[in-house]
């Protein structure tokens, strides 16, 4: 598949403004989770600015012959909000609220606010490939031609209820349906390899019945062609699933590849360090501090 | 006042099915889902009539109340069927994440509860599902009687939108509410007026309940018999309005004593008009294999149980003690 040059460089620049985005949310409120967040960057960009097919205005949360995603590791909400807000849901100002009181956009994503984009609750991990299953059985009962996706940490793998999952939709063969992984291979307590081993998991996904397809999750042209030829996989009776390799922090130099950053803040220094390195390219959100 | 007789028996869990059978014809939005229980929840009827909307999930119920919670967000009716036990404890934070925090038109149908399932023992009997669902924002908890109160809330539940919780049961019991009886979601159904006593009951405990107020009024006590089908939202007005009257308050459930509908009537008499109260439940305790009556006797669930507790609150009441 040929990736026109203009919109490779369009995204990427979207991706740097986004990483902006994430880091002044998590400084402002000293909290949040700022590791997969920018470890996701690329392939939120991807996904809301190329790939989906869907309409930010009016928010339709059933989103019948839309395009669904549904985020799973709900904890890197600040990287969903800011491309929810960069994509046309909700003004980018409201990026000020993240996790303030009387805001809608809680430290953990819900509906329960109201907040455009968002389907379902998540934070308490492992339970948003279930509902995506349910979602892409009822628009195949809809006769609703658009597709899943959903995104999952490679720590929150280890959630039996993705494995029941991950079974329930090979048996029905869910073939709407792409779920993503984001192999970081970092998690709160140490690498993955550390806290619990993951083995292969290509040979895992691949033994609970799905097509499996592997890409750098922070290369905007692989990324993109991945998700293309997955898209192409589908409609064949089988679940579908990238892992995506990509590194915590990305785009931070003291943040990258460690597992300290999965849920700290940037202090003032550390923010000015980091945004140096990222010049803004959309505007930043005007800032209420 | 209408006098309730047992005109046959059935279980509980039957007039689930043939609620369900009924929504597959009238309502297509209407899918169910069964964690390898079909045949013991009754939900056969309806795979066999709808197999497009019926869903297998095996045995993974944490997945099926997330397979449920998709399914409503995209506009469905869904029914997730399975014992009691694992709709509930085992699947709690799927249910409080993706079905009632997520606001998902989600219907858990929660069959075998209570020490009635009997002799599979206390790993299946759960006695403490009541309070855990009526404890999550949102969530409507539905305990009805009989055959046809369980087969008209399985009806009325789809009209519902919100996330609800539908409590039946295993054995045969008798059935005595006319089939022209309309049921009114969240509205406590007075069986019998009376004024010495009224008796708060839910599920398998409205019929005893029903019989220990023919003891009494044997001995020339006027019980008040209100079915409390609907544990939530509670009908307080009409529990306090029978308070009220009779001065003397029983409840009788099978159910923990603890989280139960006796905790939810104690804070609505607390709150508004302490009167003399007791509560016929499990005294904080599992249950055990056995039959299902040797289990209400043990346990003291028994219609001579709530009889004992009505002379107890009357009692009080008289001395004017507390």
């Amino acid at each position: 598949m040929e990736i026109n040059q203009t919109i490779l460089d369009q995204l990427t620049s979207i991706t740097t403004q986004v990483r902006r985005d994430i880091l002044r949310m998590v400084h402002a409120v000293n909290s949040g989770h700022p590791g997969g967040s920018l470890g996701c960057a690329e392939f939120f960009t991807a996904l809301y600015f190329n790939v989906l097919q869907h309409t930010p205005k009016p928010f339709s949360i059933i989103g019948k012959g839309e395009d669904v995603f549904f985020l799973s590791n709900g904890h890197i909400s600040p990287v969903w909000y800011s491309v929810l807000a960069r994509s046309g849901y909700f003004p980018v100002e409201e990026l000020n609220t993240f996790r303030r009181i009387d805001s809608r956009l809680q430290g953990h994503p819900t509906p329960h606010e109201g907040l455009p984009g968002i389907r379902i609750a998540s934070g308490s991990l492992g339970q948003g490939l279930s509902v995506a299953c349910g979602v892409a059985l009822a628009k195949k009962l809809d006769q609703d031609s658009r597709w899943v996706y959903t995104l999952h940490g490679d720590g929150e793998l280890e959630e039996g209820q993705i494995w029941e999952a991950a079974l329930f939709a090979s048996h029905h063969k869910i073939d709407n349906l792409i779920a993503t992984v984001d192999v970081n291979g970092q998690q709160i307590d140490g690498t993955t390899e550390q806290v619990m081993s993951l083995g292969n998991l290509r040979w895992k996904w691949e033994a609970f019945g799905w097509i499996v397809f592997e890409t750098d999750g922070n290369d905007m042209k692989s990324l993109l062609t991945t998700l293309s030829i997955a898209k192409n996989a589908t409609r064949k009776n089988k679940p579908v699933v990238i892992l995506m390799k990509t590194v915590m922090g990305k785009g931070v130099s003291f943040m990258e590849g460690k597992h300290k950053w999965h849920g700290v803040a940037p202090n003032d220094k550390e923010l000015e360090i980091a945004l140096e390195a990222l010049p803004e390219t959309l505007g930043d959100y005007p800032s209420f501090n | 006042m209408k006098k309730y007789i047992a005109y046959s028996k059935n279980d509980t869990r039957s007039g689930f099915g043939a609620g369900l059978l009924e929504l597959g014809e009238k309502n297509p939005q209407v899918v169910a889902l069964c964690a390898d229980l079909t045949g013991s929840l009754k939900m056969d009827g309806f795979q066999k009539l709808y197999p497009s909307r019926f869903f297998q999930s095996g045995i993974a119920e944490a997945n099926m109340i997330g397979v449920a919670a998709g399914m409503a967000n995209a506009g469905l009716i869904p029914f997730a069927g399975t014992f009691a036990n694992f709709a509930t404890g085992r699947v709690y934070d799927q249910i409080r994440q993706s079905v009632c925090y997520s606001g998902k038109n989600v219907k858990i149908a929660a069959s075998h509860a209570g020490l009635t399932l009997g002799e599979d023992g206390a790993t299946h009997q759960i006695l403490e599902d009541i309070g855990l669902m009526r404890m999550l924002p949102s969530m409507t908890v539905v305990v009805p009687c009989d055959y046809e109160q369980t087969r008209q809330a399985t009806l009325a539940l789809a009209l519902l939108v919100g996330p609800a919780y539908l409590r039946f049961g295993r054995p045969k019991v008798e059935c005595f509410i006319p089939t022209d009886e309309p049921f009114e979601l969240g509205k406590a159904q007075i069986l019998l007026d009376g004024t010495d006593v009224t008796i708060l009951t839910c599920g398998h405990l409205v019929w005893k309940s029903l019989k220990a107020a023919e003891v009494l009024q044997d001995a020339g006590i006027s019980a008040e018999v209100i079915n409390v089908h609907t544990i939530k939202p509670l009908d307080e007005s009409a529990i306090l309005k029978s308070a009220i009257k009779t001065g003397a308050v029983v409840t009788a459930e099978e159910h923990n004593i603890f989280g139960g509908l006796g905790d939810l009537v104690a804070g609505v008499l607390g709150r508004n008009y302490p009167v003399p109260m007791e509560m016929v439940a499990v005294k904080d305790t599992f249950g055990e294999s056995g039959t299902p009556e040797e289990l209400m006797e043990k346990y003291g669930l028994t219609t001579e149980n709530i009889v004992k507790s009505a002379y107890s609150v009357l009692n009080r009441k008289n001395k004017n003690s507390f």
